[in-house]
């Protein structure tokens, strides 16, 4: 069971927001993850620093939330390692040929209103639903 | 350097953004597809305040002629739906159902030292590695038979 959090849920989605349009002004880039990832991947992207700097921003701030707030970051993962590892290699592969993820497609492109990215965000948002109904409630997994 | 002090500033911003919403949790995303089972609707209203605010601010930043610390704008061109576009997309949506990882809220999870976050990332770079290089020797071959 996880709660439902409207106001934290509100909160960060802004922030999430508000850091992709900085980084369309300052950058003029799109704050999508897949994107960012793949050109820190060999052959490495000629423009690899700003990349670098912005994955490490996004893994060092809830290190800073933990060390400066009382704020507590739930995280539970119910799924045994084995198919962390399959689902792993499937997203990865998912996102590179469908050219984005959910903050790529689902917020920017979104944003944008651009055709390929309401389709694409349609596409994985009905099948992760398909894929827990399957396993909850017709294999009786976590 | 500008532009790399920004986007790291801005990737704290954003790893804020996934750790208060609870995007980090794949246990909370996992309830959010969860609609006939423990429902949390939480995701959507993340996903609708951060499409609102990307949608009314890129409305003002595109009307720039340049970003503030780059020469040029980088937008996908292509608009059309594909069949990689498609296929991809249902391919991802799978791996995200079966653990509730996805890729942006698996990077700030990493901050959390959770063992979990690292083997999914890890094998999602493995994963999106492998897709390039695939891609990349299909379009080689394409070039000698043409």
């Amino acid at each position: 069971m996880t709660d439902f959090t409207p106001l934290m849920s509100l909160l960060g989605g802004t922030l999430i927001g508000l850091s992709a349009v900085l980084l369309m002004a300052f950058n003029g880039r799109i704050a999508g993850m897949t994107g960012i990832l793949s050109g820190l991947l060999p052959p490495v992207a000629s423009d690899w620093p700003w990349r670098a700097a912005f994955i490490a921003g996004a893994i060092v701030a809830p290190m800073l939330i933990l060390a400066t707030s009382s704020h507590a970051i739930g995280f539970v993962s119910p799924v045994p390692a084995p198919w962390l590892a399959v689902s792993g290699l499937i997203a990865g592969v998912g996102v590179y040929f469908g050219s984005g993820c959910t903050s790529g497609h689902g917020v920017c492109g979104m944003a944008r209103l651009s055709p390929r990215s309401i389709v694409a965000t349609a596409v994985f948002m009905a099948n992760a639903t398909i894929t827990v109904f399957v396993i909850r409630h017709v294999l009786g997994g976590s | 350097m500008q532009r790399t002090i920004s986007a790291g500033l801005i990737g704290l911003i954003f790893g804020t953004g996934i750790a208060l919403s609870g995007m980090a949790n794949p246990a909370k995303v996992l309830n959010f597809f969860d609609v006939t089972g423990t429902w949390d609707p939480s995701l959507a209203l993340v996903m609708a305040s951060a499409l609102l605010v990307t949608a009314i601010g890129y409305r003002f930043v595109l009307q720039r002629d340049k970003p503030l610390a780059e020469i040029r704008f980088h937008l996908p061109t292509a608009r059309k739906p594909d069949l990689p576009l498609v296929a991809g997309s249902a391919i991802f949506g799978v791996g995200w159902g079966i653990s509730g990882f996805c890729p942006g809220g698996a990077i700030p999870a990493l901050g959390l030292g959770e063992p979990t976050a690292w083997i999914f990332v890890g094998t999602m770079l493995a994963g999106i590695f492998i897709a390039r290089t695939i891609r990349l020797a299909l379009e080689q071959r394409a070039t000698q038979t043409a």
